[in-house]
């Protein structure tokens, strides 16, 4: 990991432009780049999205449409201008000299052929070496990315493996040939944050052993700046500072790269802040940055909660066999309670599969419990005829994590936003109009874009709106599902302060759900951790960040990527720990949890977890 | 928040930017153009001087184009021209009206099936599967024969026939549409079962099944030929290009006019419906620009 080594760069970018066709018009989305990576160095390219990061390592692989795109600029990897190559020369370069690992594990393997066939696949091609050989160093591979029994997992398939093992395997795939440089863009994006150390740390420890240039391409600078010697900020298609890591974080010279870094939620950094507070807020234009308010004593403690949930239990069946018998059952929430008083955000933090997202549902009973207890806003939810399950779901709301599919592309955005107000019969439409008009400029839209629809609004406009159609009916909880996570870190801190915003106006009590804890940490007053289905520690937020307890939630804390480069040499435990599965057979009987009171209000379960 | 730089659209309801869309795409509009002059055409036809399409005449059997008969006569030594125009009457309204039934039992009944699921997804799915191991025409040619000929039953034959596809089709775009996150949000603002399924689930499944509908009109005019031919459908000496073309095939070599005009008609129509449906699915696409 030697930041400037003497070497002659393994890719060397001069002046890199990409233009797309769009209805006969070229538009440059990638305006003259340049950069190089040198062996056994890592350079990131940060962004957010829009800002040409992945349309400058699909250029580079040539992978982009040839009849609508363009190129323009020279690419050469270790000496070779890859401008002037052909098509199929390029098929050559492509796995061989470069190796390419993309954000989504889970749809970028066949599921049809084998994991073992797979990476193979590309020994016999590139190499070309005989099925015995490929095979042999394909369990080499395996072994080296560091997957649990590699060889008897050879002949599984993609989708008897988790997330964490496909990134694996796909990381196996891209050594296969061992490339001189790999690109991996937004790599561990779509997993947990355990997961991601996990990969990350993968990716270094690789990067070591082979000596390889890697080119890593990610939104998140909390990974930049684990894994990056140097870092390439891009806006809007331009490169707008390169530099050492330490340089871009610590001495940032563009206004833009203050931004993001300033939006970014660092771990720790509300130590001794008793309220949630809002992001601060930097000017793009100056990058002079206002310090964000505190969400002062909103919390009505001292009545009864507006939501309180008591033994909740939720299970899914899970069926197999001729008969479609029941084989077993996922036990997506076991046993869960906590209150929720008015103008409170507890938030519910675990990683995928923990339950919280079912948890969140099961209160809207959008799924079926199984028993327990949920009291809200006087309605004994569990208990209510169609009927009263229409009206009940008046005092509480849902905003889903994916804006981009949580509104009906064939209905106005205003038409959306007014329906929960005519659905309910509240008002004659033209006062459901007034309504929604004046619900968008809560949320800081425009009202005259009532009549567009939501294909015409970015990722965080789209989220303004679905928060404006959950507040039409004034509800009194809001389930915010992963509801920032889907957006920019820019986007994320408005969006963030907007909903701090609406609490502090209005008393919304939010059951905030999210695996991000640097957001967690700057909105909630409360935090419950689950694991598994369980509530594994549930406190203040500063107990539960100050004093975890728990030693998943110490994990958990372990394991979230700090932007903070002097971090960069943090190595994690790399055996492939996996997320275990609430799935279990039908005979099984939960046992019964003792919790144990810390402090006021700070409860830790007993016993080992799993 | 990033502002986007869309151009300040004026306010319009939702139809009228479906139709300044369909002005604008320029197959819709040839589609339109065809399937409105046949529609015209058939309309019009008892207003237009042409001669009595049943009128037979031993003089003039199989002659080719001419002035007096611009598309030629046939074997009886009927006007074609005649004959084409009063048999559009029957073969579009035998697209038109078959599909029409279909689609608005089979959409609602697809629907229902995929969105409650259970048993009535069972009973619907099982029926609709026993239907479909049939072939179409000899499903038609049954229920026409039930019926009894006559070009009414012939249409109710065919739409009965197209209805499996059609709920199938729907059921399996209904089951993936269900799960997005947009229905979910539907239910949590407390919407009932029906205004989801008309307000959310029915937008959202209807491209598919415009395409396939405007495939289907084709398979019902030569269904409808089908079953004339047998005698089930249109009855002589009333006209339908079905029956004209299947009468024509016996003369190909003799009198090739008396296939050509049926043929080219039918081709025209169906083209038609096919550009008319594909403009039809992107202008109801408010994502398309």
């Amino acid at each position: 990991m030697t930041a400037a080594s003497p070497t002659e760069p393994v890719l060397t970018v001069e002046g890199l432009s990409t233009s797309f066709q769009v209805d006969g018009r070229w538009s440059t989305v990638v305006r003259d780049v340049s950069f190089e990576v040198r062996p056994g160095e890592t350079l990131a390219i940060v962004g957010e999205s829009g800002s040409g990061k992945s349309v400058t390592s699909l250029s580079i692989m040539r992978l982009l449409p040839p009849r609508v795109s363009r190129i323009e600029g020279r690419i050469r990897l270790a000496g070779r201008d890859l401008g002037g190559l052909s098509e199929k020369e390029m098929r050559a370069v492509r796995g061989r000299d470069m190796a390419m690992i993309f954000q989504e594990p889970m749809t970028s393997l066949n599921p049809i052929f084998t994991i073992g066939r797979q990476i193979s696949e590309s020994l016999t091609c590139h190499l070309g070496l005989s099925k015995r050989d490929a095979r042999a160093e394909t369990l080499r591979l395996l072994e080296k990315v560091r997957i649990p029994n590699a060889a008897s997992r050879f002949d599984e398939h993609p989708h008897q493996f988790s997330g964490g093992m496909r990134q694996r395997v796909m990381i196996a795939m891209a050594l296969a040939s061992r490339p001189k440089l790999l690109i991996a863009d937004e790599p561990t994006t779509a997993l947990d944050v355990t997961i991601q150390g996990q990969i990350l740390d993968l990716i270094k420890q690789l990067q070591e052993e082979e000596d390889m240039a890697v080119l890593f391409i990610t939104h998140d600078m909390g990974v930049v700046a684990e894994v990056a010697d140097r870092t390439m900020v891009m806006f809007r298609g331009d490169a707008v500072e390169t530099g050492t890591t330490e340089e871009v974080f610590l001495a940032g010279r563009h206004p833009y790269t203050r931004a993001l870094l300033a939006a970014v939620p660092r771990l720790g950094e509300m130590a001794g802040e008793h309220w949630p507070r809002r992001f601060p807020i930097v000017d793009m234009a100056t990058g002079v940055q206002a310090e964000g308010k505190s969400v002062d004593a909103t919390v009505a403690t001292h009545e009864e909660p507006v939501l309180a949930v008591r033994d909740l239990v939720t299970r899914f069946e899970v069926r197999g066999g001729v008969f479609g018998r029941k084989t077993g059952e996922i036990h997506a929430v076991e046993k869960v309670s906590f209150d929720l008083f008015q103008g409170e955000t507890l938030s519910l933090v675990g990683e995928s599969g923990c339950g919280k997202s079912t948890t969140g549902r099961s209160i809207l009973r959008l799924v079926e419990p199984r028993s327990g207890r949920v009291d809200l806003d006087g309605f004994d939810v569990l208990d209510l005829d169609s009927r009263d399950l229409l009206r009940m779901r008046r005092s509480v709301q849902m905003i889903f994590q994916d804006p981009f599919a949580s509104l009906n592309p064939r209905m106005t955005v205003g038409a959306s936003v007014a329906e929960p107000y005519t659905a309910h019969r509240l008002g004659t439409r033209a006062e459901a109009r007034d309504k929604a008009a004046d619900l968008l400029t809560r949320v800081g839209l425009d009202p005259t874009m009532m009549s567009r629809y939501p294909h015409e609004f970015s990722g965080g406009q789209r989220q303004r709106i679905a928060i404006a159609r959950a507040l039409a009916l004034d509800p009194k909880v809001i389930v915010a599902d992963e509801s920032v996570s889907a957006l920019d870190v820019s986007i994320k801190a408005q969006v963030c302060n907007l909903l701090m915003d609406l609490q502090e106006n209005l008393k919304i009590a939010f059951l905030f759900i999210s695996h991000d804890m640097a957001v967690v940490e700057r909105v909630s007053h409360r935090i419950a951790v689950m694991y598994l289905g369980e509530i594994v520690e549930i406190g203040p937020r500063e107990a539960i960040f100050g004093d975890p307890q728990h030693p998943y939630t110490k994990r958990l804390m372990a394991a979230v990527p700090v932007p903070d480069p002097a971090r960069r040499g943090i190595r994690r435990d790399l055996s492939g720990q996996e997320l275990k599965s609430p799935v279990r057979p039908l005979d099984y009987v939960a046992p019964e949890r003792r919790y144990r009171t810390v402090a006021p209000g700070h409860m830790v379960m007993e016993g080992a977890v799993g | 928040m990033s502002a986007i730089d869309t151009p300040e659209t004026a306010i319009s309801s939702p139809t009228n930017r479906a139709w300044r869309k369909l002005k604008a795409h320029k197959g819709a509009v040839v589609g339109l153009c065809i399937v409105g002059f046949f529609t015209l055409l058939a309309l019009a036809a008892p207003l237009l001087p042409i001669p009595d399409p049943n009128a037979t005449s031993w003089t003039a059997i199989r002659k080719a184009p001419s002035l007096l008969h611009p598309l030629g006569t046939d074997e009886l030594g009927r006007d074609i021209l005649a004959r084409m125009i009063w048999g559009a009457r029957a073969s579009l309204s035998a697209g038109f009206f078959s599909v029409t039934l279909a689609v608005s039992i089979g959409v609602p009944l697809g629907i229902l099936s995929g969105y409650f699921g259970k048993w009535f997804d069972i009973l619907v799915s099982r029926v609709t599967e026993a239907f479909l191991a049939m072939p179409f025409l000899i499903t038609a040619i049954a229920l026409a024969a039930f019926l009894g000929p006559s070009l009414i039953n012939s249409m109710i034959a065919i739409a009965l026939s197209a209805l499996p596809i059609f709920v199938r089709l729907t059921r399996g775009q209904v089951l993936a549409v269900k799960t997005e996150e947009y229905v979910e949000g539907a239910r949590s603002i407390g919407l009932g079962p029906v205004a989801i399924m008309v307000r959310y689930i029915f937008p959202n499944v209807l491209p598919p099944i415009l395409v396939q509908a405007t495939l289907t009109v084709a398979t019902a005019i030569i269904a409808e030929a089908s079953l004339s031919f047998l005698g089930l459908g249109q009855q002589p000496p009333a006209a339908s290009w079905g029956s004209m073309l299947n009468v024509a095939k016996n003369f190909l070599v003799q009198a090739p006019w008396m296939a050509v005009w049926p043929g080219s008609a039918i081709f025209l129509v169906v083209i038609g419906f096919n550009l008319l449906g594909d403009g039809l699915r992107d202008a109801l696409d408010p994502r398309s620009a």
